[in-house]
């Protein structure tokens, strides 16, 4: 065969060397298929245990009891049983180790979420206990008047 | 035709010899190893949501977003709820203001305030990643930095991904996007750093009114997937083959 056939075609091959050489140092030893679809599970076997090892923020109401059972424990029994100590009073995370103070959020809109009238027929919403925003008591915070552990007591 | 008997003997050892070398390409796994290969787990995650019981409070978007670390204004979100309203002169109006994250408290929607007596309809419609057993956004990744674990979560690795967007565009439920902080493609995984260690997602612990379920489907006790595999559930966007894990009771038809 002719040179200039030839010694493209040496470069070419020896490009390819190149690459397979460099592919074993680059890519991670457990990088391959881990399952029975080369499609769907060809992978870095590593990053499962990466994601499991993920930080948990949202501990839950088991976790709070373990120092706060008087308060889990009164609102297990109030209409309000159904919402997460943490919906309201924030991720407790690492709390109290590194937060101190979890980010209570008492506002007038937190309450709406449930609580604005929307006039929806057949929701679940129109079973809630509801106002009209700009109606009842403008301004006015929620927990002034209405206990958020549980609704039926009023604050005195 | 004839045929000494060397020439046939040197045939066959050709022939042989020919077919073994492909042959020899292929492993051959021990009992275990075969075993582990197609199902080396007895859990298979799955999803139900109820959309009787959503409020539209939208807890669980902003429980979502502080669990994995999700810029909280950035108008990017893993789970959202979608309101929809059909009025009685058969028009459907749907919005999502960032996601639901702060709960439908205002009756207009789309800037339109539809008067009560003119609704046919009005309900609240959580969505997540539907975890395919198809899944198109593990098909287009180009480098590997998607996959389907044998638990049936779909998952991004963080280091791997190039950005590229492929997996966005190829998600028919867009539920993929790109994460602001980290560059990468990011989607919901069921919170797999709670439901590898027996914890729900984040999104189903907030919802006050179990409108949100975790299933284990290869779990025949497990109440939630009774539910699935008796009672009368319905899958986003079927058409597509994409198998999703995410069943819904009282999908509506007007749901996109």
């Amino acid at each position: 065969m002719k040179r200039h056939v030839l010694h493209p075609l040496w470069v070419a091959i020896g490009l390819v060397g190149v690459i397979f050489i460099a592919r074993q140092f680059l890519v991670p030893d457990d990088f391959g298929v881990h399952g029975d679809s080369f499609t769907y599970n060809y992978y870095r076997l590593s990053n499962v245990q990466e994601w499991k090892d993920f930080e948990i923020k949202y501990r839950g109401r088991d976790s709070c009891r373990e120092c706060h059972a008087d308060n889990v424990r009164a609102h297990r029994r109030a209409p309000h049983k159904r919402v997460e100590c943490e919906n309201c009073h924030g991720p407790s995370g690492n709390h109290p180790d590194d937060v101190e103070f979890l980010p209570l959020n008492k506002e007038r809109s937190m309450c709406l979420r449930c609580h604005a009238d929307l006039d929806y027929p057949n929701t679940a919403r129109a079973d809630l206990p509801a106002i009209v925003d700009r109606r009842h008591k403008r301004g006015r915070e929620c927990v002034e008047c209405h206990n958020p552990h549980d609704p039926r007591e009023d604050v005195s | 035709m004839t045929c000494s008997r060397r020439a046939f003997l040197k045939d066959t050892l050709g022939c042989s010899l020919a077919s073994v070398l492909p042959l020899s390409a292929f492993t051959l796994l021990t009992r275990t190893e075969a075993r582990a290969a197609v199902a080396n787990s007895n859990v298979r995650w799955g999803f139900l949501v109820d959309t009787n019981k959503c409020v539209g409070c939208g807890m669980c978007v902003k429980a979502c977003k502080n669990e994995n670390e999700i810029p909280y204004d950035a108008p990017v979100t893993r789970t959202w709820v979608e309101r929809y309203i059909v009025t009685k002169d058969g028009r459907t109006l749907a919005d999502s203001p960032l996601g639901g994250r702060d709960g439908y408290t205002q009756r207009e929607i789309s800037e339109e305030d539809i008067e009560p007596e003119d609704i046919a309809k009005a309900f609240f419609v959580p969505k997540l990643c539907n975890q395919c057993d198809n899944p198109a956004c593990v098909q287009v990744c180009p480098v590997g930095a998607t996959y389907k674990t044998d638990d049936g979560v779909v998952l991004v690795d963080r280091e791997w991904c190039i950005g590229c967007g492929y997996c966005i565009m190829a998600c028919p439920y867009g539920v993929r996007f790109f994460h602001p902080v980290h560059k990468v493609a990011e989607k919901c995984n069921f919170c797999y750093h709670r439901i590898t260690k027996g914890l729900d997602p984040a999104c189903v612990q907030s919802c006050a009114f179990g409108a949100r379920r975790l299933a284990n489907l290869r779990d025949p006790d497990d109440p939630v997937t009774q539910i699935i595999t008796t009672e009368r559930v319905a899958v986003l966007k079927d058409e597509y083959g994409t198998k999703p894990n995410v069943f819904y009771l009282g999908l509506d038809a007007n749901v996109r």
